[in-house]
């Protein structure tokens, strides 16, 4: 089965990912920009960053066959850095017009900070103000819930929002219903420890039904594990759900989502074609 | 929408799996007692009792229960006490 990959660092993996998730049928992905591990020092570190995310990793995706699209912005992370977040922010948009970037992200709140809601509602008028999608980072553990309900509280906020053009990721068993109910899409991540487990991510499938739902490896430079998809494929194939289902979370519900940002010149495999009789 | 297959299926395929994750908590918990110490009073400890007790009650939606569980609590203030006002009220 063909999959696409809607949140995944690959800067973060080596090559031999992009063939082994070439084998595994992942036909296109999306890279959000995210923290690096460390903060960095000065907005040309992210000028940098970003050509990387726009010039070298579409090239060395598509050498297997892969699509790579981008979202751009400053991680959470570094947001209590707030001169540095808004010499960011201000610096995006020279990178809008190129052609793999759907949007901004992944925004988001980490720690729950004012200056993070402060960067967090910077980046969503930059998005506002450029007609772009947007891809949302919820925060780790115990931050989860109350960083959720306070990024759907900023989101609902804004009437500008076009709520169905938002993807808010890493939903758990507790924030699902409180983003879906509001409107926005919802990812799931599959981790091997924290987030979601395969097995869990089908069981939220199973109570909140497939509509705006979608899963995701968000592999890293952290433990995670890139071909997280396909085992949450396999998965729902050993409960015995229809492929017609899992296709749809793994390919049709990212096409949607990704189809509704003007940058997604997506090319869907030659052999998906219907075969001529 | 339900899962397609029935409790007895789900119940042969994960009867090991489950036995062995209780196994691995009812260890970790005896490891915490032989260990020098003491860390009756960590209130991390608390949740975990707390969150044995929800996976042995009759509720359903045990998983969420338990990560609301381990969860900080959210107030619907915490844009004013932040002091940052909404851009456009709702």
């Amino acid at each position: 089965m063909y999959y696409i990959d809607p949140h995944i660092h690959m800067v973060s993996r080596t090559t031999d990912d992009y063939e082994t998730l070439a084998k595994m049928g992942c036909v296109a992905m999306s890279e959000p920009a995210f923290w690096a591990g460390f903060d960095r020092g000065s907005v040309e570190s992210f000028r940098d960053y970003f050509r990387q995310l726009t010039e070298f990793e579409p090239k060395r995706a598509a050498q297997y066959g892969i699509q790579h699209f981008t979202w751009l912005c400053i991680n959470a992370k570094e947001a209590e850095n707030v001169e540095l977040s808004r010499e960011v922010i201000a610096m995006i948009p020279e990178f809008l017009d190129r052609p793999n970037v759907l949007g901004i992200g992944e925004i988001g709140l980490n720690k729950n900070t004012r200056n993070e809601a402060t960067i967090f509602l910077e980046h969503v008028e930059l998005a506002v103000k450029f007609e772009q999608q947007i891809l949302i980072h919820t925060p780790h553990l115990e931050d989860k819930y109350q960083g959720t309900r306070m990024i759907l509280d900023m989101l609902c906020d804004n009437s500008n929002i076009d709520r169905s053009r938002v993807l808010v990721d890493h939903v758990e068993e507790h924030t699902v219903r409180h983003v879906l109910d509001e409107g926005f899409w919802a990812g799931m991540t599959l981790y091997p420890v924290t987030k979601c487990t395969p097995q869990r991510a089908a069981d939220i499938v199973e109570m909140c039904g497939p509509e705006r739902l979608m899963v995701n490896s968000a592999g890293d430079w952290g433990p995670s594990k890139p071909t997280a998809v396909p085992d949450f494929i396999l998965e729902m194939r050993r409960r015995g759900h229809a492929e017609s289902l899992i296709r749809r979370i793994v390919y049709d519900n990212p096409l949607t989502f990704f189809r509704q940002s003007r940058s997604f010149n997506y090319q869907p495999p030659v052999w998906d074609e219907p075969a001529e009789v | 929408m339900s899962s397609p297959m029935h409790a007895r299926a789900v119940l042969d395929r994960e009867f090991l799996e489950m036995r062995a994750k209780v196994l691995e908590l009812a260890a970790s918990l005896d490891r915490l007692e032989r260990a020098a110490g003491d860390v009756v009073d960590d209130p991390r400890l608390k949740l975990l009792r707390q969150a044995i007790e929800v996976l042995s009650d009759d509720r359903d939606e045990r998983a969420e229960r338990v990560q609301l569980l381990f969860s900080r609590p959210y107030t619907a203030e915490w844009q004013s006490q932040f002091n940052l006002t909404p851009r456009q009220p709702r």
